[in-house]
């Protein structure tokens, strides 16, 4: 299979403008006739759905949650970039590109990340109209922060909510669509499968979460803006709902999977406490910039109450390896560093399946250096956070770390024009393979996700329609039932297992994280990855044998939701680990034991300058080695070149 | 470390908006929890013994678990989102609670919140408060640059306040009238303050107060239980600025179709 | 597609509480005029008679000043009832456990919660006073058209009217504390420095009025004043 990524070529500061220009629209009496089907409702589905219905499209949007404002959007704290240069501190279009590019370790495509910088500047003016409570200065003017080790203070924010505040901008914007007729968003609804007749996507299969109902939905153009995966890890900063379900059944129908071992992992998260934890918690980075982070020398003093360990016997291992970023090091390393001591026996908190997985991150000397008042008014609400969830003072004792999956960058393959290789599929925000390469910039997932449903699918959406017309399908269609009655049959599976079974979904759910976390988590070497695609099909088929479930497939059955979730995971989770076996090198959050100089990624940019882009070939759960294809796309670099990243 | 505790808990089941529901004790599964655990953790380890017992699990709503998408909320011992302040279900802990504590814990209770099943309801009615004006109509695109009106930093700090509120709906099931005024006052207010909200602001202000008494439900008689289970602590203040703004609204506004014709002059 | 049209104001909760505060605020205005008023009674019987005969001397504005009042209670009272109504059938179930859920005073909460009763229990009253001071039309207690002071007095004389009339305005004290500062937020009339001073006053107006009105009847009963009448 050929991928053509369809990016303009020419000078890179007008590809997008050019391409604006020479895009098919559709005539504005016609665009009602058209219907648009948007799955998410977070930052990129709240706002391509409301902007394409401005347009004159008839939409219908879905959510799994009970309404479209939980998108998980809504827990971002950071902040979102753009590049308003505002500060006149030398920020430009064209440096938040390179950054991005460099950023990403090299594994995004120019053009798309290009335009990502280029409407990044919209998307300000876009939130601000729509009433988002940006900071402000004294003067009225918006407040800027630097962020993510980023050289330029390019980050908007609203307090520590600033995902609350844009995904209630873009939700408020839907809102008004729905007032107006214009969009029909049907929340607690699922999407379960995806239709697909003569190459062309037609529509979705939904499960309605609270009668059961499996309903189809016809459209002539069907966009995911789902969000990402990270729940495969089971414990993850993701909501509970997040789930891969929506692209993974789009990947199942021909839609080529890229980059799925590209996952974020961010340093500061709260530490597990116990087996029955559901979630990590994530708290801001911007600790980093005061917290010292530490943890025993010795074994025997991990146990120990911190304050009784003297300061020769502390490891203070960023400072003392990184002498000249210390505790500033950037996400991924700061990450595997953590992992590295508490594998090593040294980590402090509890210990959980014989291992003590956390670190101290300690503001004592911040706090006599500056006072406990500075302190309190720079992180306050992250130390209440914390004493909330932990039950612990970091005020007098230093707080536990650890670091969680938070992002990934992986997701479904799509061309410059966000069309999967299916046409009439589109996948926006972190759903799609991303403009982020092997690593994405803090406050710059919120920026992709806006820029997607504002300011691109307006436009890619209309040239495709232009081109393909009106889908003819019908619900009596072959696909339509045939899909209908698969997707029905799976979910019946499920119950009918689920009543002889004897373990629970979550118990799988936890087992599946587990492998996936120990072998294609912060670091992964080929034995481990080969160990875990072993493991996970077996685990699979006990779920297929094993697993639990009561109640009915006809009302609000949570565990149901589950299973069918984790059904998918399992099958994701070994693309993943595949993945990250396939991919001989380290690059970003990549990072492979045996491709590394001193902790560092080595990237191999001869064989590995691609997307790998993952067909499916398999067909059910049975599916074994060789069901998968490998495809690429290969990247070329003509502005930013290409760089070893150092920190030393 | 790892205190565990054993409560009396007795949790509402309900299968239906139509059902009447009833309490049933659980006390026998929910021995040794962790203090640590949150108290969604709590109700998981039950759900798993339940469903491991072949019972159908408890249904409640949740999703981030961090206390800021606002789908979590029960009634904990006659507390929305249990005792602590400031706190969503979620981020509620068992370390809140002592061993052998009795716990009742049912859905949030008014009309305009029909149950769905146990402790989950049905709040699309502030979804519909929002749809009537809870919005600054802005086409994609056509928006002037974010700079060119200036917000003194107070204004914008004030109307962050309002606007942190998670819908979660507490207010309402604190509420001993089940009114929605700390919700629907904190979204007119945010949207009010600010320069870009006030062209519509009369008309927002009056749809979403209409829309209110459509949903049936009740109005505010200044118990002010609102604010005391509000997780963001949203201020009873919204509510009188709402009120003012209703009725200045009520005064001065005229919808567009009126004020077309006659000699163009639409204040009087 | 939702209909969003406005309501007219009184078909809102907050309209109607609206109105419930501006006629609470002219029936506040009543009872601390009345108390004030009826402060003149330890001045002796010239002087509260000469009031009296001086309010009668301008038959319009008594008649206006009464019908306003007369129209303000009844719609007070039935606003009120009718936004109670609407509460009761928004929320039609109580929780198991009846927890405090803020943390307000005894005196606060009680006062809040009792506004339904203290209304109705205050009206009877109100009747029942009105019966007796202004119509005497009550039978077994004594009237005297004009004799203001020997009305009132032989009426508080009678410990059962005395006690009641206490009791009544103890209750109305309750109502007037939830009110007095509730009708500030009702309509809209809040700002941190304002709050600051109205608050306060509404407290003191409250104290005031309450204070009189239990004092008076407690005079009359213990003989501090009156008792020439015995
Ligand atoms: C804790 C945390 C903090 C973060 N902080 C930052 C930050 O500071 N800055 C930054 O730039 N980024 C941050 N990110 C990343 C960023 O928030 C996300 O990448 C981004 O918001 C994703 O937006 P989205 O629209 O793609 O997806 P989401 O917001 O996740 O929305 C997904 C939508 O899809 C729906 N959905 C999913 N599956 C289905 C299905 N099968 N059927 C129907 N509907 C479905 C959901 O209901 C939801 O509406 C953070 C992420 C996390 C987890
Ligand atoms: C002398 C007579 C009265 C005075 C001075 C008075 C005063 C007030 C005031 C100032 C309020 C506050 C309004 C607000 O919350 O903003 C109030 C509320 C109320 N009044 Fe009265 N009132 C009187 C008589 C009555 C009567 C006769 C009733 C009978 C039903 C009544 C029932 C109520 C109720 C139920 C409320 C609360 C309404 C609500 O909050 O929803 N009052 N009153
Ligand atoms: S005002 Fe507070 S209690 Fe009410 S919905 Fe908003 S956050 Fe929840
Ligand atoms: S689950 Fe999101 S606020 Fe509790």
């Amino acid at each position: 299979m050929e991928l053509r990524s369809n990016a303009p070529t020419g000078p890179i500061e007008t590809r997008w403008d050019r391409h604006r220009a020479e895009i098919k629209l559709v005539n504005p009496a016609n665009k009602r006739k058209y219907e648009v089907i948007m799955v998410g409702t977070g930052l990129a589905g709240a706002a391509g759905a409301a902007s394409l219905a401005d347009l004159g499209y008839k939409v219908k949007a879905f959510c799994y949650q009970d309404s479209a404002r939980r998108a998980h959007s809504i827990a971002a704290q950071g902040g979102i970039n753009a590049a308003k240069n505002y500060q006149g501190d030398g920020d430009s279009i064209y440096r938040l590109f390179y950054d991005t590019v460099k950023g990403g370790d090299f594994r995004a495509r120019e053009s798309n990340v290009y335009r990502l910088a280029q409407v990044s500047v919209d998307i300000i003016d876009q939130c601000v109209a729509l009433g988002v409570p940006f900071a402000r200065e004294y003067g009225g003017l918006l407040a800027n922060r630097s962020f993510g080790g980023a050289q330029v203070s390019r980050t908007f924010y609203a307090r520590g909510q600033t995902g609350q505040q844009l995904l209630l901008g873009a939700y408020s914007h839907l809102a008004r669509t729905v007032a107006e007729g214009k969009v029909d968003l049907r929340t607690r609804c699922e999407m379960v499968d995806l239709i697909v007749e003569d190459g062309r996507a037609r529509g979705i299969v939904t499960r309605d979460l609270v009668t059961g109902k499996f309903e189809v939905h016809l459209a002539d153009a069907v966009i995911l803006g789902t969000g990402g995966y990270g729940n495969v890890f089971y414990l993850s900063t993701n909501a509970k709902g997040c789930n891969a379900t929506a692209a993974w059944r789009a990947h199942r129908r021909g839609a080529l999977f890229a980059n799925p071992c590209f996952t974020q992992i961010h340093p500061t998260c709260i530490p597990q406490a116990g087996e029955y934890q559901s979630k990590l918690t994530l708290m801001s980075e911007s600790l980093r910039n005061d917290g010292r982070v530490w943890v025993p020398r010795k074994r025997e003093d991990c146990t120990r109450d911190p304050s009784s360990i003297a300061e020769k016997d502390r490891f203070y291992y960023l400072e003392e390896k990184y002498p000249a970023f210390g505790n500033l090091m950037p996400r991924d390393i700061a990450s595997r560093q953590a992992k590295f001591v508490c594998d090593q026996g040294l980590g402090v908190g509890p210990e959980i399946n014989g291992v003590r997985r956390g670190v101290y991150l300690d503001f004592a000397d911040a706090i006599k250096r500056d006072g406990k008042k500075a302190i309190a008014e720079r992180y306050g609400n992250l130390f209440d956070m914390y004493q909330r969830i932990t039950g612990e003072d970091p005020y007098s004792v230093p707080m536990r770390i650890y670091p969680a999956t938070h992002y990934t960058m992986g997701g479904l393959w799509v061309d410059y024009n966000l069309m999967s290789n299916i046409p009439g599929l589109f996948v926006a925000g972190e759903a799609n393979f991303s403009d982020h390469g092997a690593n994405r910039l803090g406050a710059s997932a919120l920026m992709q996700g806006l820029a997607d449903g504002f300011f691109v699918l307006p436009y890619v959406i209309g040239h495709y329609l232009a081109q393909a017309g009106k889908s003819k399908t019908t619900e009596s269609s072959a696909a339509v039932t045939a899909t209908l009655q698969e997707t029905q049959g799976r979910f019946r599976k499920l119950m009918d297992i689920g009543q002889k079974g004897s373990r629970t979904v979550d118990d799988f759910h936890r087992k599946l994280g587990g492998i996936i976390w120990d072998n294609c988590g912060m670091a992964r070497d080929p034995k481990n990855l080969r160990k875990a695609i072993e493991q996970i099909p077996q685990l699979r088929d006990e779920f297929y044998s094993t697993v639990k479930l009561t109640g009915s497939g006809e009302s609000l059955n949570r565990d149901l939701e589950k299973a069918g979730r984790v059904a998918d995971f399992f099958e994701l989770g070994e693309l993943m680990c595949r993945d990250a076996l396939e991919r001989d090198e380290s690059c970003g959050c990549h990072f492979r034991e045996d491709h590394q100089a001193d902790g560092e990624c080595v990237r191999d940019d001869d064989r590995y300058a691609h997307v790998a882009a993952w067909e499916w070939r398999g067909n059910g759960p049975e599916a074994r080695d060789g069901n998968y294809v490998r495809h690429q796309e290969q990247l070329s670099f003509e502005y930013v070149k290409m760089a070893q990243r150092s920190y030393k | 470390m790892a205190e565990t505790i054993d409560l009396k808990l007795h949790v509402w089941r309900q299968n239906g908006p139509k059902d009447a529901g009833r309490f049933e004790d659980y006390s026998q599964y929910a021995r040794g929890i962790s203090t640590h655990a949150s108290f969604l953790e709590f109700l998981d380890v039950v759900n798993e013994r339940l469903v491991l017992d072949n019972k159908e699990p408890i249904m409640f709503d949740h999703d981030c678990r961090e206390g800021i998408c606002g789908m979590c909320g029960m009634v904990v011992n006659g507390e929305p989102h249990g005792p602590q302040k400031a706190t969503t279900t979620c981020q509620l802990h068992m370390r809140s609670f002592r061993s052998g504590e009795e716990l009742w814990v049912e859905p949030w209770r008014a009309s305009a919140f029909p149950v769905i099943r146990d402790l989950s309801v049905d709040r699309g009615a502030f979804e519909r408060i929002i749809q009537a004006g809870g919005y600054i109509t802005a086409r994609s695109g056509a928006a002037p640059d974010a700079n060119a009106i200036p917000i003194a930093k107070s204004l914008a700090d004030e109307a962050m306040d309002a606007a942190t509120c998670i819908g979660c709906g507490a207010c309402v099931a604190a509420c001993p009238n089940a009114s929605a005024s700390l919700f629907m006052s904190a979204k007119i207010g945010h949207l009010n303050s600010l320069p870009q909200g006030q062209a519509e602001r009369d008309k927002r202000t009056l749809a979403m107060v209409a829309q209110h008494e459509k949903e049936g439900f009740g109005s505010c008689s200044n118990h002010y239980l609102c604010e005391a289970a509000c997780p963001k602590e949203i201020s009873i203040r919204w509510i009188a600025r709402m009120n003012r703004d209703l009725l200045s609204a009520a005064i001065s506004y005229k919808p567009a179709e009126q004020r077309a014709g006659g000699d163009g002059l639409s204040w009087v | 597609m939702l209909k969003a049209e406005p309501l007219p104001l009184l078909a809102t909760g907050a309209g109607k509480k609206a109105a419930v505060a501006v006629t609470g605020t002219i029936l506040y205005g009543f009872v601390f005029a009345h108390a004030v008023g009826n402060l003149q009674v330890f001045l002796g019987p010239e002087t509260i008679n000469a009031y009296g005969a001086m309010l009668h001397s301008m038959p319009k504005a008594l008649w206006g000043a009464r019908l306003v009042l007369l129209g303000s209670v009844v719609t007070h009272a039935a606003l009120a009832m009718n936004i109670y109504a609407g509460a009761k059938a928004a929320r039609p179930t109580r929780y198991k456990v009846n927890a405090p859920i803020a943390e307000q005073s005894i005196l606060q909460r009680y006062a809040r919660q009792t506004m339904i009763l203290s209304g109705p229990i205050v009206m009877a009253y109100l009747i029942f006073h009105l019966a007796h001071l202004t119509a005497g039309a009550v039978p077994g207690l004594p009237f005297k058209e004009g004799d203001v002071y020997g009305n009132l007095v032989r009426g508080f004389q009678n410990p059962a009217v005395a006690v009641s009339y206490i009791v009544a305005n103890l209750l109305l004290g309750l109502h007037l504390f939830h009110g007095g500062v509730a009708l500030f937020q009702t309509l809209g009339l809040r700002h941190p420095q304002w709050d600051a001073r109205t608050r306060p006053i509404a407290f003191l107006v409250t104290a005031v009025v309450t204070f009189t009105n239990v004092i008076i009847p407690t005079a009359i009963l213990t003989g501090l004043i009156g008792s020439e009448l015995r």
